[in-house]
């Protein structure tokens, strides 16, 4: 283990000066130092976030009204998906880090293995966020805004967004000041009859999420929304092909070679910063 | 074919079977840990309304953020074996990090409640 300040170092394991700076190899470190520039990069947009979030005066969505529904099953789950997200995250940077551990014990199917199935979960962490962008864009119904301002949920069986007022079961719900849910307390639904007016009379209608308006709240919500998660999707699908690149290299043998796995440790730095990132995400976007 | 052009240091990249099994068990137990930690995250966000009333909110949001904090640095600290690299290494990473972003939070969250508070009473 590191740490131990009296070790002698080998002279194969020194920089090209002679010397090895904080007994570190280069590329550690230097992945450190990539992983501190990306991580103020994530911080400021998450700072840009909170910012726009505290000094707006419109309500903002509430993280667990908006993100509730799960693939192929109708009703409330409140966070269930991006909980099974996050869970799909944390596991495969357990197992990566179970590959990086065969590594230094030399053992080349233990870190096949156990880089496999970092790289499945991966994949299924970038599959989720795909669903979840496409469930987010497509909205659960929008909302009309009448000529005096006033909001009204559109609310019908099928989801017809072409034209909402000729589908199945189609009403207007006048929601709670700054809440999402039609179907808590306090919403008032109206009938056929005078829904149907209301929406031929109105002045816009919201269904889904793009970058200039989405049924959630401010336009900024959903800007972020696609920002924040869209960077930290392609970080993760950036560390799936990486992962998949160093798998390749572990079948054929170059590491074993080589004499030691240290590239599965400098991807697995990368790919659990990934993992970090999205705790902080997580909290900040979904929970707060 | 071995490469001789590539110039690779490693340093601690070997263990023993004996400190691999010591080392895999500390993993496992990190892993319930931090699934623990989301699980709890995850509830109180589902249900929280059902247990507490709104006044509640506030102490929730600081758990949250406390609850995050310790997961991240379980991560940062075991996973990405920080915890074990040299003191040195550890406060270079981490020192000049923790002071850009105190201040950017800082700056961020009095300058967004002056604007709120500007919007509030000029509009």
């Amino acid at each position: 283990m590191a740490g131990d300040a009296s070790k002698v170092l080998s002279n194969d394991v020194l920089w090209g000066g002679g010397r090895s700076p904080f007994s570190i190899s280069y590329g550690k470190m230097m992945m450190w130092f990539f992983l501190v520039s990306d991580a103020l990069t994530f911080s400021g947009l998450l700072v840009a976030y909170g910012f726009v979030r505290h000094s707006t005066t419109e309500a903002w969505p509430i993280g667990e009204e908006v993100f509730r529904a799960l693939p192929g099953l109708t009703g409330s789950y409140p966070l269930i998906y991006v909980a099974l997200m996050t869970a799909i995250l944390i596991f495969s940077s357990v197992t990566m880090v179970l590959a990086v551990e065969a590594g230094h014990r030399m053992d080349k199917k233990g870190v096949i293995k156990w880089l496999f199935l970092t790289v499945i979960g991966g994949a299924f962490f970038v599959g989720s966020q795909a669903w979840e962008w496409s469930h987010f864009i497509h909205g659960g119904g929008g909302y009309i805004t009448t000529n005096e301002g006033v909001k009204y949920w559109v609310h019908n069986d099928t989801h017809d967004t072409h034209d909402p007022s000729n589908a199945a079961g189609f009403h207007l719900v006048k929601a709670m000041e700054g809440h999402y849910l039609i179907e808590e307390e306090g919403a008032h639904h109206l009938d056929h009859a005078a829904s149907l007016k209301l929406w031929n009379g109105r002045a816009n209608y919201v269904d889904g999420a793009n970058m200039v308006h989405n049924e959630y709240g401010p336009p900024q919500y959903a800007n972020f929304f696609f920002f924040i998660t869209g960077f930290h999707g392609f970080h993760v699908f950036s560390g799936v092909i990486i992962n998949l690149i160093v798998l390749i290299m572990v079948i054929k043998g170059v590491f074993h070679r080589r004499g030691h796995y240290e590239m599965v440790e400098k991807a697995g730095l990368y790919w659990h910063f990934v993992d970090l990132v999205w705790v902080f995400v997580f909290t900040f976007f979904y929970l707060l | 074919m071995e490469r001789d052009d590539i110039i690779e240091y490693s340093l601690d990249a070997h263990h023993s079977e004996e400190e691999g099994r010591k080392i895999r068990k500390k993993i496992w137990m990190v892993t319930l840990f931090l699934a623990v930690v989301t699980t709890i995250e995850v509830t109180l966000g589902a249900y929280w309304k059902d247990w507490f009333d709104a006044s509640a909110w506030n102490t929730i949001k600081w758990t949250y953020v406390v609850l995050t904090l310790v997961k991240a640095t379980y991560i940062v600290m075991s996973f990405m074996h920080l915890g074990d690299e040299r003191r040195n290494i550890r406060a270079i990473i981490l020192l000049p990090y923790a002071l850009f972003i105190l201040y950017l939070l800082w700056i961020g969250l009095t300058e967004s409640n002056y604007v709120h508070h500007v919007w509030e009473t000029l509009l």
